[in-house]
């Protein structure tokens, strides 16, 4: 209902951050996107991953077409090499929310809706993959608290 | 080694003392009687053939009997009106005395399939349990998940229900069969097929052959924990395989 009387679109490229505070509506508003373009890869708030496959595993698991090299560039991305065999209950939480982000990466799909991508990840770490993000040149909207990232996203919403 | 070895003296003890101070192996045979009895039996093809027959026929049924209750169980989960048909039913079965059940499925089919319809019994509320237990223990942000990265129902089965419902399942599958394999032979007992270890306790019992009514129950004994041991095995070792990631 928060949404009712806002026609909201968000921009077919770039980096789109949405921001404000807790409970302001941030995770209504991605799960309004998601629900408006179901074909999205959708990265829940939680990192809900399975906790007996392995982090290649994951990957694997929501690729059409299962494809390790593929598996192995996501994990490169969020700087996950070398943890490919290990299960999520041996990965930090960081790591953990990394692993749930590479798979979102790996899901695919014309844009991304990332629920609080960083929660647990460094600041410089953060800045790193969102400059990846942003060279793939596919739409992402991600929300997050951290206003410093406001420097890499091509157009900010706050709630 | 001491948790098996020492109950299994002091009971196997006490069974000698007292079959010695009776005296009488007509009532009570010693346990070397029935040690001696059971080698003997063990060394013809017709006790293993029986041996084999009561299985098949025990795990048939039992089988059956898993099947159908955890497909029971899915269909309820899935399903109000499953749920508020069948959920009833099978706490009737559960109820039920097993003599009764034995008795009417007599009445429509033959010796040969009582101790199969028995067995099935048996192991349909057990597994119905066990898997209705499991899908409570389904993560529902997991199955959110499935349905927003487009799994298959299959995927879905296999990375979140199985994983979750596995322990509840084992369990369940583990006590059905034993249920399954008491009753079974029950009703061999009881109904007398041809090839039967139920039919050959009976035997023993209407001839008054007492070791070999003891030997045929160790018989029934003795393959229930070797049939119990096996599936455990299997199942500890596909857990193993799960968790060291070599599924």
């Amino acid at each position: 209902m928060v949404f009712d009387h806002r026609n909201f679109s968000f921009p077919d490229r770039g980096l789109t951050l949405l921001t404000g505070p807790s409970g302001v509506g941030k995770t209504t508003l991605l799960r309004a996107f998601l629900k408006k373009y179901p074909d999205s890869a959708f990265l829940f708030q939680e990192d809900r991953l399975f906790s007996r496959r392995t982090v290649r595993q994951h990957l694997l698991d929501v690729m059409d077409k299962p494809d390790s090299a593929a598996a192995a560039e996501w994990l490169d991305l969020v700087e996950l090499a070398g943890e490919e065999n290990s299960y999520p209950a041996q990965l930090s939480g960081g790591m953990a929310r990394r692993l749930a982000l590479a798979r979102c990466l790996a899901l695919g799909g014309p844009r991304y809706l990332l629920d609080e991508p960083f929660t647990g990840v460094d600041e410089p770490l953060q800045k790193r993959i969102l400059a990846r993000l942003k060279a793939m040149e596919k739409p992402v909207v991600f929300s997050t608290h951290n206003q410093g990232l406001c420097q890499y996203a091509d157009c900010i919403i706050t709630l | 080694m001491k948790k098996v070895a020492l109950p299994l003296l002091v009971w196997v003890g006490l069974w000698w003392g007292l079959a010695v101070y009776m005296g009488q192996p007509l009532l009570l045979p010693t346990p070397w009687q029935v040690m001696e009895r059971l080698g003997t039996l063990a060394a013809t093809g017709t006790f293993w053939a029986t041996c084999l027959a009561t299985l098949g026929r025990v795990f048939l049924g039992g089988g059956a009997g898993i099947v159908l209750g955890v497909a029971l169980a899915a269909l309820c989960a899935r399903f109000d009106w499953c749920a508020a048909i069948f959920a009833p039913a099978v706490k009737v079965i559960r109820a039920t005395p097993v003599a009764s059940f034995i008795i009417l499925v007599w009445l429509w089919t033959g010796a040969v399939w009582v101790p199969v319809v028995i067995a099935a019994l048996m192991a349909v509320p057990i597994a119905w349990s066990a898997a209705w237990q499991g899908m409570g223990e389904v993560d529902p942000q997991l199955v959110e998940l499935a349905a927003v990265y487009r799994f298959s129902k299959g995927k879905t089965l296999k990375l979140v229900y199985l994983p979750a419902m596995a322990n509840a399942l084992a369990g369940g599958v583990r006590s059905a069969l034993g249920f399954a394999w008491k009753a079974g032979v029950a009703a061999e007992a009881l109904c007398r097929p041809q090839a039967a270890m139920g039919t050959a306790i009976w035997n023993a019992k209407t001839y008054l052959e007492t070791p070999d009514l003891f030997a045929w129950t160790a018989a029934v004994v003795l393959l229930s924990v070797a049939v119990e041991k096996l599936l455990w095995g299997l199942w500890t070792l596909w857990e193993g395989r799960v968790q060291s990631g070599a599924s």
